[in-house]
């Protein structure tokens, strides 16, 4: 045994004597992950996440989180002797005196960027592939969850260094706050104590940002984790895999090596970007003082969808009985996103509602067959796009030498019929991949040789799906509409029916009617008609003989004599 | 240089005329010509100019021929075309038609745009001095209101940032008007041409005169945007200084492309 | 689990016929095809040779940070092509530690692909869910806890445990009463009050009618903003009281908010949005129309400040102004108004 060798078996018996590790280690050293490029995104979060963790530590050595007035005295020229708060000309330090300062802050922010993308492309994976369904509803809320904090916490993040694009943003969050009805200017005055700017905000929004959120991140993260680790990855279907396993690669020493190499490249990326691409030149905006703003005042991208619905909305606003409704303050900026966090949070509850499903699913769906959910969330990502443009609005209006006020009907316009055509365009587009999926599965694949029969006639060969494309294009499971029970009993007397059913049975008709399924019966019995033809075309028909000679597939043959005979196959 | 076979004059002509002396008296009169010429011209040569008749004159030629059709025979204006020039001074003239935006192609848009200047610096003087004699207006800077010896940047970045980044950006990368109009780009604007905009106000622009903007804070504020346009990005490209759409979009598109890339390079079979 | 075909459903519906997904013809798993390096030794000592490439050259990187990090002073500019004139050391740093990461993450993926082994393994999935003895167990169990605990049983500590436990965090929720004050009047009162002179922001001077011509922009403030800034060390003053000052002609004016708050046509405006609250001062002077850069509400300074397009419900608040005795523009009194953003109070 070599040094090595005995220094790590000594290891790991101290530790196994005192908390029973090798135990651990036998049932998961070997645990399969599945390999699949599009479960990689989730992990892209997680290690963006852990670079957020790191640089933010090292510039919370230098930041001083103070709104304290100073006269600037360091080495950025162009704003010596300008008064600002100490967060501002600490952060000015840290871009210009602290050796790798400047890098350490683009890294961090680079990395916030891309840890919410991160989250963002895996919320549309999950959705699409319906990876949220049971056991796994628990795991979908902690994302969302996940997903708003991380929203958060990048706003509070980009809004600590004082500076005047974050301090107009800060500005605005006040404004929207103090819309808030009944509640609104206590809670503003509570959150910033005192009118605006006051000087206990960046303090707290300190500790929110380096303790509150990233503890909260953190205990979401680990729950998240041991979901996906003790429920196991879901799959994608395909040869070998079934509802029961889960096929892949090792976690010792394959997934370590590439999950963990990814991890370094994440962490590689994010430093590169840092190095080669500014971000936030908060020198150029100058200190925050709220007489100034600038031309393309916009929040990071992640806000960018609830700052277009700001842009969007009518201005509406109630004035009533010695009190004011803003609505067009509190609709885009509480309501909108209200709702759509709800909705999205309890999606998963709302569809098992929908299709009546209790059971466990461990393989994924292909998007197309789950018409109506792909189509209900390209029309989420169409409504959520439209916001997004909204929000940068101006900088399109000046590099496409448009109207701003055009620019905004525009959007107003496609934001309520946008969606409802993606929605449709999507559904149709779904349903002709299962139509297509459906026709490879009766008819075969077209060979693209064509057989010229005695008789003139011309018939392209069909070659029958190989046998593990077989089961790709038959996974997934094949929902029926639920149906109402109107039968009247013995008496005549018809089941009384709640409303809450009738929209039940409606949705589930809406989600289900549409299909180009195969059922797993009507392959079958399609298949057995094909063999029957086959046999048929081996006793007669001297063409469909040449055809299997040629061919040497029966099911061809088959398929030949049934064209001669004047059927189609899937007449059955 | 050979001496050519040329009549020696008469004694009388030979002492009061040196072979040389009209050599010499062309050479004096150049350089007096060309000394007064670099000493009134280069600085303040429209002024010189301006009071020129001449100039007036082939101001007024080039204005009628270049300009009349839409500010009307006697710059008065044409309702619906152009406005009327009467005191707007030759900055106004200078900055226009100097930054390549009059003459306007067409008038039917929401602001004119900048396009290669389409008179040399003379004529456009010329117009200046023609403009500016029909009323008083606001004149062109002289070189001392131009030279930035002396300016504070850190005044000038305070001036920019209360009076101008509203709409030009915080580093005068332009921004959006309403109903297709927008503040433009600064990044190539000369300090002439941004204390003529500044005095005159043109299109939207307001009008900065030198008792809302003295002439000492006007250096500032060039000093300071030139000065800040030609500093580096120290944190590598700059993405065009226009904030977090651009970097949003970078991060999109690369940030996120490579690092997916990465993730389908790991989980393609390999050979 | 295998064979559910019946998905609970409610009353009065009939169970959906539901196909499975599981296909007992299914093939297992595809043949495994070696790689290069699974069969040629070569090709395994070349894949080796690579990794450790990456890994080499990422040490190499590394040491080539901590020159970077010693030896290049922050004040150094580097000029590349494409990009043009960056800071040294937070490019020379950043692409030296960037790539000595980055490479250490291709090196270990490029060994995973190359030489571990790429043969699939298969593990089975077990119960997610306890068995129903371990159920019916623990529930009993838990009846138990509760019977022997007596909570069932025993109204008075049930009910007053969880009253004690309701107020409990209600101390919680007063604690965090001095986060702030009430707002009081503060979101009403304005720095300016009858007399104040304004100043231009940021030279501080004060301003005569004079100096604001037609189409000219002026930013003013109160001349008082200095003095109580400098005593209460906040820009809350500041916040509310940025102006603006434009000049029209008589027969522009369609309207004011109230009889002689202009001074001979100069019309002074707040300068806080009414929408969110972003300092508005895009002047367009052609057509009298300010603009706020943040989400685009326009406001017509001629037609008494109302909104002509965009999210702000409410025109912008006009400050009425005058001059004093040495000839400066005043105000006449305080905004009558509250200014910025609107608020549930507000009226």
């Amino acid at each position: 045994m070599s040094t090595i060798e005995r220094a790590g078996q000594g290891t790991g018996n101290y530790l196994d004597d005192r908390i029973g590790v090798n135990r651990w280690l036998k049932k998961n050293l070997g645990k399969i992950f599945p390999d699949h490029w599009s479960f990689m995104l989730g992990e892209i979060a997680l290690y963006s996440f852990i670079v957020l963790l790191l640089t933010g530590t090292y510039l919370s050595l230098f930041f001083k989180p103070s709104m304290t007035e100073i006269v600037y005295n360091g080495s950025y020229v162009n704003l010596q002797g300008i008064r600002m708060s100490e967060a501002y000309a600490s952060t000015l330090g840290i871009s210009f005196d602290v050796r790798g300062g400047l890098l350490m802050r683009q890294v961090h922010h680079w990395a916030a960027l891309l840890f919410v993308a991160a989250m963002t492309v895996h919320l549309c994976r999950v959705f699409f592939t319906g990876a949220f369904r049971k056991p796994r509803e628990l795991n979908w809320l902690m994302g969302v969850g996940l997903l708003t904090l991380g929203i958060f916490e990048g706003f509070a993040g980009y809004s600590l260094p004082d500076d005047l694009l974050s301090g107009t943003g800060l500005r605005i969050a006040e404004g929207i706050v103090q819309a808030i009805p009944i509640v609104g200017t206590y809670l503003a005055f509570f959150i910033f104590g005192g009118p605006f700017p006051g000087s206990d905000f960046i303090p707290r929004l300190y500790i929110v940002h380096v303790l509150l959120i990233p503890g909260a991140i953190l205990g979401l993260i680990t729950a998240h984790l041991m979901l996906v680790w003790f429920q196991k990855h879901t799959q994608f279907p395909g040869p070998g895999r079934t509802e029961k396993n889960v096929v892949g690669y090792p976690l010792m020493p394959v997934y370590m090596a590439k999950a963990g190499g990814f991890f370094f490249v994440v962490f590689g990326v994010c430093v590169l970007l840092g190095a080669a691409v500014t971000i936030n030149p908060v020198w150029l905006f100058g200190p925050y003082t709220p007489t100034q703003i600038t031309a393309g005042s916009q929040p990071d991208w992640y806000i960018g969808w609830l700052d277009g619905a700001l842009r969007l909305m009518p201005n509406w606003e109630i004035n009533a009985f010695g009190h004011t409704l803003s609505l067009n303050v509190f609709i885009p900026s509480v309501v909108i996103p209200g709702i759509c966090f709800t909705l999205l949070g309890l999606y998963p509850f709302l569809e098992q509602w929908i299709t009546g499903d209790r059971r466990e699913h461990h393989l994924l769906d292909r998007p197309r067959n789950a018409a109506v959910r792909t189509a209900a969330g390209a029309m989420a990502i169409t409504f959520y796009l439209v916001l997004w443009i909204g929000g940068g609005n101006d900088v399109i209006a000046t590099h496409f030498a448009l109207s701003i006020n055009t620019v905004i009907w525009t959007l107003r316009v496609l934001l309520l019929v946008l969606p409802p055509i993606v929605f449709v365009i999507t559904k149709r587009f779904c349903l002709s991949l299962q139509r297509r999926d459906r026709d490879k599965l009766l008819h075969g694949i077209e060979t693209g040789t064509i057989l010229r029969m005695p008789s003139g006639e011309f018939l392209e060969l069909h070659a029958p799906v190989s046998e593990s494309e077989k089961v790709l294009l038959m996974a997934g499971d094949r929902y029926e509409p639920l149906e109402l029970d109107t039968t009247p009993d013995d008496n005549g007397v018809s089941p009384r029916v709640s409303s809450v059913d009738r929209i039940r049975a409606k949705l589930s008709q809406a989600y289900f009617a549409d299909q180009f399924r195969l059922s797993p019966e009507e392959l079958a019995a399609a298949e057995e008609h094909h063999a029957h033809a086959a046999l048929d075309a081996g006793q007669g028909g001297e063409t469909a003989g040449a055809v299997a000679a040629v061919t040497g597939d029966g099911e061809a043959a088959a398929l030949t004599a049934a064209a001669q005979a004047g059927s189609s196959p899937d007449q059955a | 240089m050979r001496t050519s076979s040329v009549t020696r004059p008469s004694r009388a002509t030979q002492a009061r005329r040196h072979p040389w002396a009209f050599v010499v008296l062309i050479g004096l009169a150049l350089v007096m010509v060309g000394g007064l010429y670099t000493v009134l011209g280069s600085a303040s040569a429209a002024q010189a100019d301006a009071t020129n008749p001449d100039t007036i004159q082939q101001g007024h030629a080039l204005f009628l021929e270049g300009c009349s059709s839409c500010h009307g025979l006697n710059a008065q204006g044409v309702n619906g075309r152009g406005p009327s020039l009467i005191g707007v001074g030759a900055a106004d003239v200078d900055f226009q038609v100097g930054t390549g935006r009059m003459p306007a192609a067409t008038y039917n848009v929401p602001q004119v745009e900048r396009r290669t200047v389409q008179y040399s610096q003379a004529e456009i003087d010329a117009m200046a001095a023609y403009v500016a004699s029909l009323a008083p207006g606001p004149s062109v800077p002289s070189f001392s209101d131009l030279d930035l010896t002396g300016a504070n940047l850190q005044a000038g970045g305070e001036l920019f940032r209360t009076n101008c980044a509203q709409c030009h950006n915080f580093a005068g990368e332009g921004g959006a008007l309403t109903l297709g109009k927008y503040a433009p780009s600064l990044t190539g604007s000369t300090p002439r041409h941004i204390w003529e905009a500044m005095l005159v106000g043109p299109q939207s622009m307001p009008k900065f005169p030198n008792t809302t903007i003295t002439p000492l804070q006007k250096r500032d504020i060039i000093f300071y945007l030139t000065t800040v346009r030609a500093q580096p990005n120290p944190g590598g490209l700059s993405l065009g200084r226009v904030g977090p759409v651009s970097e949003g979009l970078f991060l999109w598109v690369v940030g996120l492309g490579v690092v997916i890339a990465v993730a389908v390079w790991i989980g393609a079979k390999s050979s | 689990m295998s064979d559910e075909h019946a998905a609970q459903a409610g009353p009065g519906q009939e169970v959906a016929p539901v196909a499975h997904a599981e296909n007992p013809l299914a093939p297992g798993l595809p043949p495994h095809r070696p790689r290069r390096a699974d069969v040629d030794p070569r090709a395994a000592k070349r894949a080796e040779r690579q990794v450790a490439l990456l890994f080499t050259l990422s040490a190499l990187c590394t040491i080539g940070f901590i020159v970077g990090y010693v030896e290049i002073p922050n004040s150094e500019v580097l000029n590349l092509p494409l990009m043009g004139a960056v800071s040294a050391s937070n490019f020379t740093l950043g692409v030296t530690l960037g790539l000595a990461i980055f490479l250490i993450g291709a090196g270990a993926i490029h060994w995973a692909k190359k030489l571990m082994p790429d043969v699939e393994g298969v593990d089975e999935r077990h119960e997610l869910r306890s068995s129903d003895e371990t159920r019916e167990a623990v529930y009993a169990q838990v009846a138990e806890g509760i019977a022997d605990s007596g909570f069932g049983q025993r109204k008075l500590i049930r009910r007053t445990l969880l009253g004690a436990m309701a107020l409990l965090p209600l101390s919680a929720l007063v604690l965090l009463r001095d986060l702030g004050p009430l707002p009081g009047t503060e979101l009403r009162t304005t720095l300016w009050a009858k007399g104040v002179r304004i100043v231009q922001d940021p030279s501080l001077q004060p301003i005569r009618p004079e100096d604001v011509v037609f189409g000219g922009l002026v930013s003013g403030l109160p001349a008082t903003l200095m003095a109580v800034e400098d005593s209460a060390g906040t820009l809350n003053a500041r916040a509310k009281s940025p102006v603006i000052l434009i000049r029209l002609r008589p027969e522009e004016i369609v309207a004011e908010q109230g009889k002689n708050w202009d001074y001979e046509g100069i019309l002074c405006y707040s300068k806080i949005c009414t929408h969110v609250g972003c300092p508005t001062a895009l002047y367009e002077h052609q057509t009298h129309h300010l603009l706020c850069p943040c989400h685009q509400s326009t406001f017509d300074l001629a037609d008494a400040g109302k909104v002509v397009f965009g999210p702000a419900a409410r025109a912008m608040p006009q400050l009425a102004i005058t001059v004093d005795a040495d000839g400066y523009l005043v105000a006449q009194h305080d905004f009558t108004q509250p200014i910025g953003p609107s608020f549930w109070e507000r009226g």
